[in-house]
C-alpha cells in the first residue's frame, strides 16, 4: 500500500514546463530517492508534494489525502528538511523546536519530552540554548532533522540534506536517516546529488530530467538496465554527460541586499 | 490555533528584544525630530500663537515612530523569505490567517513598545501628557495605529520577493503618510489639498487620538478615530491573511 502516490504531476510557469507528467509510488517504511541533474524538477515536486506550491495537472495522494484539497491533513503527516537553511538565526536551539511544536499543536508534556530525546539524537543537547547563529553548517542540518521529526511524520522529506557537509557529518547523517526508517518506519523522500549515497540508502530510486522520469526502480535494477556497476554511472547513462546551467535566483540577489542593509 | 498565534508573536518579542541595535537606531529619528523640529520651529510656531511646539508635535512624533516600526516589522516577512524560515511557517498545519494574525500582533506589539520608548523620551525632553485618566486611552491608540501599519507592512510584504522595492515604500508610502498627517503642524485651518490627503491618510487618525488623549481635544473625534483605525486595522489584516493564503514558497 504506497503512502505517496503521484500521478501525471505537472507544473508550469508561463511556457516553461518544470515538471511534465510524473508518475510515481513510494511504499509505507521505504527509502526513496528522487534523484536529477540541477533544474530537473526535483524540488518543485517536492514543493508540490508539500502544499508549497499548486500543480497545473495531475493527482496527488499523501498518506491517503490530497494536498490540494486537505492541505492541513497533509501538512501534518510529513516533516521536512528544506534545502537552504530555515531556522531562525536569533532563537535557541531549543526555540526553534519549541516553536515547530506549538505550531503543530504538540501537547506541553508530549513536547517538551521529545525535544529532549531529539536534541541527545542529534547531539545537540549541550548547545540547546545557544542561538542557532552560532551554529555550523552540519550543526544547523542535524537540527533542522531534529525538528522535522518533531511531530511524529509518517513521512519525512529531505531535500539534499548533506549538501555542503564533511563527510563525517554526512556519514552521520545517513545513519541516522537509515536508522530512523528501520526503527520507527518512517518513509523517506530524499534528493541528493552524492550518488554514493543514494545507492547506499535507497531501497528505491527515481530519475527525473527535464521534468520527465526518465527511469525507476531499485538502484541494482538501474545498474542493470544501463550496464553500469555503479548508480553514479548509471545515472550519468541516464542522464546525458552536458553540464546544466543552474540561474542565480532572486535569493542570491535578497542575500547581496540584505547585506547592504546590514542585516545578516 | 490561538497557541500557534501565540507562539509566533512570542517569536517576534524575543526577536526583538534580542536585536538591541535594531530597538536603539529606530529611536534616533524621532529623537531628531522632536529636538530639531520641537526647539527649531517651537519659538516661531509658540509667536504665532501655537502654544508649546513639543507639546504639540509629541504625539505625533510618537505615531511616526509607531508608523515606522510597525511597518518594519510588517516587512521582516521578506527576510523570513530570505532566510528560508517562512517556509518553516507555510508547510504547518494552521490556517494562513492564524500566521498573518500572530506576526501581525508580535509586531505591532513590538512597535507599541517602541511608541512608549518615544513617549518617555519626548517627557525628557519636556512633554507633558495632560490627563493620567487617559494614558491607558491613550495606550489603546497606540496598539492600533501599531496594529494598522503592521497589517498593511506585512500585507505588502507577503507579495514582495526581494528588498528592491524597499526604498519605493520608503519614499512614496511611509514618508508622505507621515508627512501629510498633522503629525508636525494643526490640521485646523491647514489649506484644502493638506485637508484632504489627511483626511484620506489613516495615520492621521492615529495622530489625532494620540493628541487627544495625551494633550488636548481632538480634531475628527475619539469616535471617528476609531472606527477609522479599527476598519484600517480590518481591512489589511483580511487582505494580509488572503495574500498570504495565496503565498507560494
Amino acid at each position: 500500500m504506497p503512502i505517496i502516490e503521484v500521478h501525471d504531476l505537472t507544473k508550469r510557469f508561463g511556457e516553461f514546463t518544470a515538471v511534465d507528467k510524473v508518475s510515481f509510488s513510494v511504499g509505507k517504511g521505504e527509502i526513496f530517492a528522487f534523484l536529477g541533474p540541477n533544474g530537473a524538477g526535483k524540488t518543485t515536486t517536492i514543493k508540490m508534494l508539500t502544499t508549497l506550491l499548486a500543480p497545473t495537472e495531475g493527482s496527488i495522494r499523501m498518506d491517503g489525502a490530497d494536498p490540494t484539497a486537505d492541505q492541513d491533513a497533509v501538512r501534518r503527516s510529513f516533516g521536512i528538511v528544506f534545502q537552504d537553511p530555515s531556522l531562525d538565526d536569533e532563537l535557541t536551539a531549543w526555540e526553534n523546536l519549541e516553536f515547530h511544536g506549538v505550531l503543530y499543536g504538540v501537547e506541553k508534556k508530549l513536547r517538551r519530552a521529545r525535544i529532549d530525546e531529539l536534541l541527545k539524537l542529534v547531539e545537540l543537547d549541550d548547545r540547546r540554548n545557544d542561538l542557532i547563529k552560532t551554529f555550523s553548517g552540519g550543526m544547523k542540518r542535524r537540527l533542522e532533522i531534529a525538528r522535522g521529526l518533531l511531530h511524529h511524520p509518517k513521512i519525512f522529506f529531505l531535500d539534499e540534506p548533506t549538501l555542503g557537509l564533511d563527510p563525517q557529518t554526512r556519514n552521520h547523517i545517513w545513519d541516522y536517516i537509515t536508522n530512523l526508517s528501520l526503527k520507527e518506519g518512517i518513509t523517506i523522500f530524499f534528493t541528493t546529488h552524492y550518488m554514493q549515497e543514494a545507492e547506499r540508502a535507497a531501497h528505491r530510486v527515481a530519475v527525473i530530467d527535464h521534468g520527465k522520469i526518465v527511469a525507476q526502480g531499485t538502484p541494482d535494477e538501474l545498474k542493470a538496465q544501463t550496464a553500469t556497476s555503479s548508480l553514479e554511472d548509471a545515472f550519468l547513462a541516464l542522464t546525458g554527460k552536458g553540464i546544466r546551467a543552474e540561474e542565480a535566483s532572486g535569493q542570491d540577489r535578497m542575500r547581496t541586499m540584505s547585506k547592504a542593509w546590514g542585516r545578516k | 490555533m490561538l497557541n500557534a498565534i501565540y507562539i509566533l508573536w512570542l517569536r517576534q518579542l524575543k526577536r526583538y528584544f534580542r536585536s538591541k541595535s535594531r530597538m536603539i537606531g529606530s529611536l534616533g529619528q524621532p529623537i531628531l525630530f522632536l529636538v530639531a523640529l520641537g526647539f527649531g520651529l517651537g519659538p516661531i510656531y509658540e509667536r504665532a500663537g501655537g502654544g508649546n511646539y513639543v507639546q504639540f508635535i509629541a504625539p505625533g512624533i510618537i505615531s511616526m515612530s509607531i508608523m515606522f516600526t510597525a511597518v518594519f516589522s510588517g516587512i521582516e516577512v521578506i527576510w523570513d523569505r530570505q532566510f528560508g524560515f517562512l517556509k518553516e511557517t507555510l508547510v504547518a498545519p494552521v490556517p494562513r490567517y492564524a500566521i498573518m494574525l500572530g506576526r501581525t500582533f508580535g509586531g505591532a506589539t513590538v512597535a507599541t513598545i517602541q511608541g512608549v520608548i518615544v513617549a518617555l523620551l519626548a517627557m525628557v525632553a519636556g512633554f507633558r501628557p495632560q490627563s493620567l485618566i487617559l494614558l491607558p486611552v491613550a495606550l489603546g491608540f497606540m496598539f492600533l495605529i501599531a496594529l494598522l501599519f503592521t497589517a498593511m507592512g506585512t500585507a505588502i510584504a507577503s507579495r514582495m520577493q526581494d528588498m528592491q522595492a524597499f526604498p519605493l515604500i520608503m519614499n512614496f508610502l511611509v514618508m508622505p503618510l507621515f508627512f501629510l498627517s498633522g503629525a508636525l503642524f494643526p490640521l485646523q485651518g491647514a489649506t484644502k489639498g493638506i485637508a484632504i490627503a489627511a483626511t484620506i491618510n489613516p495615520l492621521s487618525y492615529g495622530v489625532d487620538a494620540l493628541r487627544g488623549a495625551l494633550v488636548n481635544g481632538t480634531h475628527y473625534g475619539f469616535g471617528t478615530d476609531l472606527l477609522v483605525l479599527t476598519l484600517g486595522a480590518a481591512f489589511f489584516l483580511g487582505v494580509g491573511s488572503w495574500l498570504f493564503s495565496k503565498t507560494e514558497a
